[in-house]
């Protein structure tokens, strides 16, 4: 007999049916497309080279549910990505380094203001970071009710308990310096660039510290709200190190293989080719789900972890649930278009840039193409209008170089994350043309800086937000299943009424990027999610029945 | 050796011993002084102390009757030891035979000690990458510093025998034995690799200087004990991508049937003309690699055919302190780090037997020959170590635990390998070893130390608390005691290895 059924085999999905077989349940996880992954499935795209197809890097991977699933023995291999380059015009650039004294000195040639400031600015924002952690590590709903907000009268109807851990969060939240707080405030409410402009005087450093606060997101670092993706990358963190980053031993989807070894050690069962039709009710509570194929397969609790167009408003009827054509209706005007482009190239060498022709260090880091903030702004505006842009922002890594065995000898691949292309084209729907016209805008804009790059393209594969939607199944593309703003944040993520995993269905529970902690390769919606699911079960248990029984 | 001069230079080195006479000390001097002291001709001395002047490099006193020092100036003799100025030549520092490639390579200007050679630590500020190569694609590590004996003669098996606590009758042509050698009270002396290069011929790799040991225990045998340290280098070439460049690298040596510690001659380079070498599969780094054994004169020849083979396959040179982080994560002891050799231990305490070092798997009490150390080590058999090192292994959770009491996330990465000994504790009890090697682990994402406990603590396992610096204080977190080598890929051992092969 099935206790739990998982919608979709993502890194979140994966992550919810590991805890919950871990916990003894006995899972099966249903995935629509033949292959595991969802957004961060790798692939060998032509003989020899291997993409991630949409993600590139891991930073944001909960360090709780690498040690509690024992993920390193199922294959967990991160390389770090040790700097990050910034190359500008005229064979200029702005490079930071592991070594703090070697970064200053390399920003002092930009601002020696600036590169003492970046010291200070560092620290306040993994204090930031450090702080996001906690607030993350909590259901909103229980975090709310413990912070005993206005928020939190409404959370009681939710019948919420307090855990011990909670607590302590909520007071630690309460306990900050005033000054911390405002910077809380001003990151959730402020752009990216009016943040950083507190700090900072030269254009090129706040546009090169801007890049993480438009990553999957349709938001110039001059729109307000930006500031909120900057911390939200700033809770990640490698090893207990905030804002590091790493890259998987055969690209991300490897994440996602080593999450499902991990499910399946623990019994989990993982079908593919199994696209789910809609979530089956019977008695005003979950049953089990109906497969397309009209298959039903029983369960009493279904947790999804698609975005909440998928999972409120086409696996739910809006009969089965109290409110549920509002819900649908809101599921529907979620902010989730996408905005980002990935043009992968198989390269003959190692790219020349001007600013560092040799290979060494940059190459195995981060390399981005802002090199000002107008730049990134303009390129944002090109799709404002229906474009894509002419010249875009390119979020760069040369995985073959962290990793070997994504190429063969001596040939490289390159991943670029591409802003900006809008799901929608005001000049008609994305075809082959208009995806080769971004190709080509790409590797028009990469010759900028590194000459000759051009004629070092073996292969090219360019993917664009519907690809995303139709390979991965996430509606309008967008990397993080709906915008990261605070009106789309905690206790309105992804709705009012299903903020804290649970759903109005008895028994069907949410568990992907679209919950609590959002998106990126981070497992921790999903985490929280299966313990609620238990924490449902146990409470169950205890009352003889109601709140969500199993079988 | 004294070295001769080439012709031609005699006026330089003239010119060079001038102007090292000058010195903070003993700033001023006469033209006539120099030149006896020099045992010049005064004209010659003139001549040379003038182009010193005109050169900037000395001055002129102010009344012009002398010559005199100029801080600062470029090879004048203001840091030169007093030793010099007595007429003795200071002991400068070795340079292995692949300096000038590692010196051109070494960014970071970060130089180690190593047996009086002066070693890369580090070759980019950090050594990250260096230790990723290591693990992920392939790193080039010079080890040339260690000593090396060439022993020859009808009784060199024999004098192995002797010396060796593994089974020498049992070693065959073409392979490399590692063993641990001992005093007569079987205390350990070092550890170290035997490689059989032909029926009478071995070489003998180890840490410390046994030369006259073994010449001393080889007393009346038909042997001979070369050192040849200075005569060979040694490059270890370690990674997944190891097979690859090696192969690429060399000529003549069938890598598909090399298995673990075998050897084998080759040439070095892809086309003929490099130079023999010897190879063997072994290592420090617990991984796939290989280590070359190359005359001097040929080093450089080796080194570039590496670093062109391994241009396709992400290898870098790798420093001392990647090589310290694989060590640990290898599981593998170290000389004067986690063991006190015999010979150096000025207390008896601190003198333990292989088996108390984690060697006990190189004593062969069944082997037939007597050698040295036997009588001791079978009394011990009974008695059992006293000592075991174990590999202990502190969990995430316990980090985050002690870090949260001061708000931080643990800080723990990105330093390297800490050869600090600190005390090991039963559980909240009393101390029962000591924890020699440890390091945070950026692959297995563990603390894992090296501790050498009581035999009684030492179960696999068992718990211990190992002490943890965490801000300013000194916390006690549990550890784990756990499988040594903590990692361990099949590649390392693997028949015909390829790459990707480990997953």
């Amino acid at each position: 007999m099935t206790d739990a059924i998982v919608v979709g085999a993502g890194h979140n999905g994966l992550v919810a049916a590991a805890y919950l077989a871990r916990a003894g349940l006995d899972v099966v996880v249903l995935e629509s497309s033949p292959e595991i992954g969802g957004a961060t499935r790798s692939e060998e795209a032509f003989p020899g080279f291997r993409f991630s197809v949409f993600s590139y890097l891991v930073s944001l991977l909960r360090p709780e549910i690498i040690h509690e699933l024992d993920l390193v023995r199922h294959g967990l291999f991160l390389v770090p990505t040790a700097s990050t380059l910034n190359p500008l015009p005229g064979g200029d650039c702005l490079f930071r380094e592991a070594d703090p004294q070697r970064t200053y000195r390399h920003i002092a040639r930009h601002s020696r203001r600036d590169a003492e400031a970046l010291f200070e600015y560092k620290i306040e924002m993994r204090r930031m970071g450090h702080l996001m952690y906690r607030l993350q590590r909590a259901a909103p709903d229980e975090l709310a009710a413990a912070i005993g907000d206005r928020v939190a009268e409404s959370a009681e109807h939710l019948d919420v308990e307090v855990s011990a851990e909670v607590a302590d969060i909520a007071r630690y939240f309460l306990d900050l310096p005033p000054a911390r707080l405002r910077s809380f405030v001003q990151m959730l409410t402020m752009s990216s660039a009016d943040f950083l402009g507190q700090w900072f005087e030269s254009d090129v450093l706040k546009a090169a510290l801007s890049s993480s606060s438009i990553i999957g997101s349709m938001l110039s670092p001059r729109t307000p709200g930006s500031a909120y993706v900057l911390l939200h990358h700033y809770m990640g963190e490698i090893d207990g190190v905030y804002r590091e980053w790493g890259f998987q031993k055969g690209g991300t989807g490897a994440v996602a293989a080593t999450i499902a070894r991990a499910a399946q050690s623990h019994g989990a069962e993982i079908r593919t080719h199994s696209p789910v039709a809609r979530v089956l009710v019977r008695e005003g509570r979950t049953a089990g789900v109906v497969l397309a194929n009209g298959d039903e397969l029983r369960a009493g609790v279904v947790l999804s972890s698609a975005a909440p167009q998928i999972s409120l408003g086409q696996l739910l009827d809006p009969e089965d649930v109290p409110g549920g054509a509002a819900l649908v209706e809101r599921a529907a005007r979620w902010q989730s278009g996408g905005c980002a482009g990935k043009v992968n190239l198989a390269i003959s060498g190692l790219p020349r840039f001007e600013c560092m022709p040799e290979p060494g260090p940059h190459l195995s880091g981060g390399i981005t193409i802002a090199p000002g903030l107008d730049y990134v702004d303009r390129a944002y505006d090109d799709a404002k209008y229906g474009g894509f842009s002419e010249r875009p922002f390119i979020d760069m890594i040369i995985p073959s170089v962290l990793d070997p065995d994504m190429a063969p000898p001596g040939k490289h691949v390159l991943s670029c994350f591409v802003q900006y292309a809008p799901y929608e084209l005001a000049a008609g729907p994305w075809d082959d043309s208009q995806r080769e016209a971004l190709g080509d805008a790409v590797v028009r804009t990469l010759a900028e800086y590194a000459p000759g790059i051009e004629d070092q393209i073996l292969h090219r594969q360019v993917l664009v937000p519907p690809d995303i939607e139709a390979i991965a199944g996430i509606p309008g593309g967008n990397i993080f299943h709906g915008e990261l703003r605070l009106s789309q944040l905690f206790l309105l993520r992804p709705d009012p009424a299903a903020a804290a995993f649970r759903t109005p269905l008895p028994g069907y529970y949410l568990c992907g990027s679209s919950t609590q902690f959002g998106g990126g390769i981070s497992g921790g919606p999903a985490r929280l999610a299966a313990l609620r699911v238990l924490d449902d079960l146990r409470t169950a248990d205890t009352a003889g029945g109601g709140g969500g029984e199993t079988h | 050796m004294p070295r001769r001069a080439p012709q031609g230079t005699q006026a330089v080195q003239r010119a060079l011993a001038l102007l090292r006479s000058f010195t903070p000390e003993a700033p001023e001097h006469r033209l006539s002084d120099l030149a006896a002291s020099h045992g010049l001709h005064p004209s010659t001395a003139h001549r040379l102390l003038g182009v010193l002047e005109a050169e900037g490099l000395i001055g002129r006193s102010p009344d012009s009757q002398a010559y005199r020092w100029l801080p600062g100036a470029p090879g004048a003799g203001d840091a030169v030891p007093s030793t010099r100025r007595n007429g003795l030549r200071p002991l400068e520092p070795l340079r292995t035979p692949f300096h000038r490639r590692t010196a051109e390579l070494c960014e970071s200007d970060a130089w180690r000690d190593w047996s009086g050679y002066t070693c890369v630590e580090t070759y980019e500020p950090t050594p990250e990458r260096e230790y990723w190569a290591v693990r992920n694609a392939a790193g080039l590590i010079d080890v040339s510093p260690l000593f090396k004996y060439e022993i020859t003669g009808a009784d060199a098996e024999r004098l192995l025998d002797r010396v060796m606590t593994r089974d020498f009758s049992k070693s065959r042509t073409g392979r490399v034995m590692y063993t641990s050698w001992c005093n007569e009270e079987g205390h350990l002396l070092q550890d170290g690799n035997v490689q059989r290069l032909a029926g009478e011929r071995f070489l003998v790799s180890a840490a410390e200087p046994c030369l006259r040991w073994f010449e001393d225990c080889g007393r009346g045998m038909d042997v001979e004990v070369r050192d040849v340290s200075e005569e060979i280098g040694v490059l270890a070439l370690q990674g997944p991508r190891a097979r690859a460049v090696a192969e690429a690298a060399t000529t003549g040596i069938d890598f598909g049937a090399m298995r673990y510690f075998d050897l084998a001659a080759g040439e070095v380079g892809p086309g003929a003309g490099g130079g023999p070498v010897t190879v063997t599969r072994t290592g420090y780094t617990g991984d796939l690699g290989y280590e070359f054994w190359v005359a001097a004169g040929h080093a450089e020849a080796l080194w570039d055919a590496l670093v062109e083979a391994g241009r396709d396959h992400g290898l870098l040179p790798a420093g001392l302190l990647a090589l310290d982080m694989v060590r640990v994560e290898a599981g593998l002891v170290l000389i004067d780090v986690d063991y006190v050799s015999a010979a150096h231990a000025e207390i008896e305490v601190l003198k333990v037997t292989p088996a108390e070092a984690g060697l006990g798997f190189t004593v062969k009490l069944d082997k037939e020959a007597d050698f040295v150390g036997r009588r001791a080590l079978e009394l011990e058999l009974d008695r059992g170590p006293a000592w075991a090192v174990v590999g202990l292994e502190v969990d995430w959770f316990e980090l985050e635990r002690l870090w949260s009491e001061i708000d931080l996330r643990p800080q723990v990465v990105g330093q390297p390998a800490c050869r600090e000994p600190t005390p090991v504790f039963a559980p909240g009890g009393w101390q029962v070893g000591q924890c020699t090697s440890r390091f945070f682990s950026p692959l297995l994402k563990k603390y894992l130390g090296l501790a050498t406990v009581h035999a009684d603590a030492a179960a696999l396992g068992a718990e211990l608390d190992v002490e943890v610096a965490v801000g300013y204080g000194r916390r006690r977190a549990r550890a784990r005691v756990v499988r040594r080598p903590f990692f361990n890929p099949a590649r390392k051992t693997a028949v015909d290895p390829m790459p990707g092969v480990d997953e």
